[in-house]
Parts: C-alpha cells; structure tokens; sequence
C-alpha cells in the first residue's frame, strides 16, 4: 500500500531549499520534454524542420491563396482552396433539410446544452444545485424544441440533418449508453444466471456484428416483423442501435474497471452493513468508472464519429450533406475543402472529449499524496 | 448493569440452558460449524461461545482457519454446517438477519480497505447515514469523536492514500466503531504495518478493550494477547486445538501442537 516510515534524523534538520533554476519553469520544460538527450533533440529539430514545411503551406491554401466567394466552383480562380460554397450551403452543413425558418430552435437547443452540461462536467458552477434540475429536463426540453409540441410548428423527425443530426444521435447515444452499459456491467457479473447469460448474450451478439449491420436491420428487416400499422420513428430506431452498440462496449470497457476493483473493498462495504446496491452505488463503481475513463471516452469517442454511418439508411448528417453538395455541378472536385470542413467540426468535438476526460482523471485522483 | 468483566473464563464451559443470566451473556454462540472450500474441510467441528465483553485472541500457523472462522461470524464467508448465533439472531441464508448481524458487528481487516475515494470523514460517516439513516451532521459528529478517541481528530478531511499505514488503520477501526457495534472482528490487524506503527494500533486497541468492547482478535501479538486477552484459542488445520487464559496458554501449553507453534512464534 501507500504506507511509508517516517524517518526522523537526529541531530541537525536540513531545512528545503528552491529547485535549481534549469529544472523548473519554461527552460525546465523544454529540458526535460524536447531535449533531455541527443536522440530528444534530433526528433525536436526534426520536427520543427516538418513543421516549417507543412504549415506555411497549409496557411497559404486555406487563407492566403484561397477564395472565399461565388455562386460556383468556376469562380474560383486562385491557387488555393475554394470556400465560396459554404456561404451558401453553411445552413445544410448545420440543419440539413430542417424547417428553414425554424433553425433557431436548433440554436437554442445547443445553447442550453451549455448550462444542462456545466454543473455535471465542472465543480464550482454557480447555482449548479438549481442547475442539475435543468440537466435533468434537458433532454425533454431538447426533444420539444427540436420536434416541435405545444404551440411549436412540428418538423418531422425525417428533416434532421447535418451537424445537428450527428449531435442529436451522438449526445443521445452517449447520455444512454452509460447507464445501459453499467446495467450491462453488474448484470454479467452478477450471480443469477438468467441475468448474467442474457447481459452476456446481448453483449456478444451486439459486439459480434457491425453497426450498419444493426442499422440495416432496424431499418428494412425490423418492420418486416412488426405489425404493418405499427411504424417506429426511423430516427428513435437509430439512437435505440447506436445506444445498444455503444453500451455493449461500455459494459466490456466497464466491467474491466470493475475487476481491478479489490475483494476487500466489496468485503469492507459488505461488514459494514451496505446493501448491493449501495455497495456497488457509493464504494464499486466510482472507483470503477474513474478507472475505467478513457475506455468509457474512447467509446464515447467513437460513437460519436459513427453517427456518420446514418447515411446507409438515407438519414443525410453532415458527411452525406457533404457528398450530395460534391455530386453537384457546381461544386464538384472541391472534396479536399469539403471533407476538412467536415473533420474540423468532428475534431473539435472528440478533441474536446478527450481533453474534458484527462482534466476530469486529475480531479478525481485521490491516490496523490500532499 | 453491573457486569463484571469475566476475568478468567472458563476454557470449556458446562451447558448452561436454563439459566438466563447465562443465556444473556453469551454474545455467540457457534455450534458444530463445518465449512469447506471445494472439497478442502477448512473448518472441522468448531464449537465456540464468547461472553459480553469477553477479549479472545485466536492464533494459529497459517492456513488453520482463523481468519475465515472470524469472517463467518458477519457472513463474509458462509457455512456449510452448524450454526451461528449472534445475540440472538442465527446466521441463515435469510438476508435479513444478515443485514441484521452485520450492523452489529465490527470488522477491522489486515489490508484496512478504506475507500481510497472518499476522505476519511466520508468513510466514516458513509455507513451510519446509508444503514442506519442518521442524518449527516449527527453521523459527521460522531465520526469526529471516534477520530479523537483514535488519537488522528486532524486527518478528517485528508484521503487514505495520504495517511501512513498506521494512521489507516486507526481510521479503519473508527470506521467500525461508528456503526456501534456490539462485537469487533480483528483479522490479523497489524501484520501490514510496519513494525514502528504496530503499536499505535495496539494502542488503540487495547483502549478499545478497556472500555468493554467483545473482541474477537486474530493475531500474533502475543505481547497483546497476554495484556488484553481473557482467552487465547489457538487453532491448527481447521479445529480449536486448545484454549485457555493467556498465562495459562503460554506457561502451561497442553498439546505438543501448541508447544512447537509457540516455540516458532515466541523465537522470533
């Protein structure tokens, strides 16, 4: 364990003096990251010398050189890049075909993404007690603004598109993919049989299987099955399959971080009284899930970036607004521009998870001594 | 209730059915307890009763059972024959008589198992709000009070993983102690420390032991043992080979089992 002796000298106690100058701050830095050995340094100097080449050039094509306005791809005469089509096609990159004088809604839903996440992501949120109650609500609250009730016009779920369409499955498959993944978890380990064999059936048979092999069947052979009166929203149908995909890697990526979890602390939970589920609740799982967060993100990650695949199932996101505008007359060739647009908003958004989840691994280290 | 510390109980006590002083006093009472691990008999025909405020320490070579006869008693390990009765209430598969038992019985463990997540406030305080429902600054006061009485009242607000093992495992014993238990369980308390933090835990311990607490100690600190004990059982291959006081036990061994054992232990 962390158990460590005190040594007590005896005699004099030499009191702490400052670090040496070169091991702390920039300089200290740059030592101990970019040039500790000759090897190190090679590599930083080698990569500096690629940097030089790649970046000035990518400057030049995506600013300097480019064009930046025109009805068509012929109006762009310069060297560069050509992004006179996002003036015009921007609004399908975002909404897709949604209603066009209705996009604020979409806006607005995206705008109160910000104080329905801040409380559960960051301490210190100010009014964030309040504000949990509106995280709770969120989802409702989203579901109404972007489909429409009570007095809003309705927009059938079949005009989602674009960015937003990749929001809307990703931010649903992840809020239900956790919770469905930790039952997943539990129910594998668990010691009922029937529990554990259908947690174990779900997860091998979803896990065997690709995603749009999932998709497909949720959208031609499912209705085959289902009564022909009987028709279920195409876009519910592919957040219940990107939800059941996801959560059948969760639980594997969960129940990992489970078995580094020791005996003793189930036995520790268990004499002092606590029940299964408070066991598992308040003692196992939040050091489960603390261990288990970049796998947890990692398929966060993932999910997100397969919402792409809603396009095999004619749901245009943005990647197949992209293609559709790259079948166009006017824009066609302009791919290198479109797909780098495309990767910008995915970067930004994994990249972002990916940060949260380190900032997040710091916060809850409690192993660190003072 | 004027209960005398039974100084020096009796090794093997006659069937005292009938006489409900008796029956009061005994805190458990194990009878003809068979447990197997697979097809391994770990523990063969224990019979065992302990008094209120009786102190017992169990010793034993490793692999005699102790550990797991001790862990039977709050269910952490099941039995497969004979019964187990905590003041009471018999250990059955019924889970509310576990939950029952388990409220009042205290365990300290060899590895402390603190909840390295939660400060140490919050591991003291996570059972009486979650089992007992106290609300949370009655349970916050009161886990203050057991810090004091194991001598680290400013550790509250630290994680586990910040304290020395010693310190851990004060705070493990705290922990226990606010559930207020009626009987602690030690298992091996002090073989994961380091030799100059044995004795702060013993310490602890041995106040514990003053105010009437029933003990039941496994262990190796014969030092203890001889201090605190009223009975020191020694177990070898799954049976209770010999039990007596601690002077007796040590000056007057009856089996050559305990003999050779005490000559290995005390040689050290």
């Amino acid at each position: 364990m962390t158990a460590q002796p005190f040594h007590r000298s005896q005699g004099d106690m030499l009191t702490g003096r400052a670090a040496p100058v070169a091991t702390v701050g920039v300089i200290g830095w740059l030592r101990a990251n970019l040039f500790s050995s000759w090897f190190s340094t090679a590599l930083t100097l080698l990569a500096l010398y690629l940097l030089s080449l790649i970046v000035p050039a990518l400057i030049d094509w995506a600013y300097v050189d480019a064009d930046f306005a025109g009805d068509n791809r012929f109006a762009c005469k310069s060297s560069g890049a050509c992004w006179a089509w996002v003036d015009q096609r921007i609004d399908q990159f975002l909404y897709g075909r949604y209603t066009a004088d209705q996009t604020w809604r979409v806006d607005l839903a995206v705008v109160l993404l910000i104080p329905a996440l801040a409380p559960l992501l960051f301490e210190g949120v100010p009014f964030a007690r309040q504000l949990r109650w509106f995280s709770l609500a969120y989802p409702a609250v989203a579901t109404l603004l972007l489909v429409g009730g009570i007095g809003l016009e309705s927009v059938p779920t079949d005009r989602f598109g674009g960015f937003m369409l990749n929001l809307t499955v990703g931010l649903a498959g992840i809020v239900l993919s956790l919770p469905v993944g930790i039952l997943l978890a539990l129910g594998r380990r668990s010691r009922l049989p029937v529990i554990r064999v259908l947690c174990i059936v779900f997860i091998e048979a979803v896990r065997g299987v690709p995603l749009i092999t999932l998709l497909f069947v949720s959208n031609i052979i499912l209705p085959t099955f289902l009564p022909p009166d009987v028709t279920l929203d195409s876009l519910i149908r592919v957040i219940v399959m990107v939800t059941a995909f996801a959560s059948a890697y969760m639980a594997e990526v969960i129940r990992g971080g489970l078995q580094a979890i020791p005996r003793g602390q189930y036995e520790a939970a268990q004499a002092l009284g606590l029940r299964y589920w408070q066991t598992m609740g308040l003692i196992v799982l939040p050091q489960a899930l603390k261990i288990s967060i970049p796998g947890i993100v990692n398929t966060f990650i993932g999910l997100f970036k397969d919402t792409t695949l809603v396009i095999i199932i004619a749901m245009f996101d943005i990647l197949g607004i992209g293609n559709a505008m790259l079948a166009h007359p006017d824009w066609q060739g302009l791919s290198t521009e479109a797909y780098v647009f495309i990767a910008l908003f995915f970067f930004v958004a994994c990249f972002s998870m990916s940060r949260y989840s380190i900032h997040l691994e710091k916060r809850l280290d409690t192993e660190r001594r003072d | 209730m004027a209960d005398a510390t039974p100084g020096a109980a009796p090794a093997a006590k006659p069937d005292a059915a009938g006489d409900p002083t008796q029956e009061y006093r005994r805190i458990i009472t194990i009878e003809g307890l068979n447990k197997w691990f697979g097809s391994f008999h770990v523990l063969r025909d224990i019979d065992l009763t302990v008094e209120r405020q009786e102190k017992i320490v169990i010793c034993g070579p490793s692999g005699s059972g102790k550990s797991t006869l001790i862990r039977c008693i709050n269910r952490l390990e099941d039995h497969q024959e004979g019964r187990i009765v905590i003041d009471g209430t018999e250990l059955t598969h019924d889970l509310k008589n576990i939950d029952t038992i388990r409220r009042e019985v205290g365990m300290v463990f060899q590895q402390f198992n603190l909840f390295p997540h939660l400060t140490v406030l919050e591991n003291l305080c996570i059972a009486p709000i979650w089992v007992r429902k106290t609300p949370r600054d009655e349970a916050e006061a009161l886990a203050h009070r057991y810090l004091e009485r194991v001598k680290i009242p400013e550790q509250a607000d630290k994680y586990p993983g910040q304290l020395s093992g010693g310190q851990q495992q004060r705070v493990a014993i705290a922990r226990s102690l606010c559930m207020q238990p009626n009987i602690m369980l030690f298992d091996e308390p002090t073989s994961a420390l380091d030799p100059e933090m044995i004795k702060e835990v013993l310490d602890v311990m041995v106040d514990l032991a003053e105010s009437g607490m029933t003990m039941l100690v496994v262990t190796h600190e014969m030092g203890f043992a001889s201090q605190v004990a009223d009975r020191v059982i020694f177990m070898d291959q799954g049976q209770i080979v010999e039990q007596n006081t601690p002077s007796e036990f040590f000056n007057n061994p009856q089996s050559d089992r305990t003999r050779l054992f005490l000559s290995q232990i005390l040689d050290k």
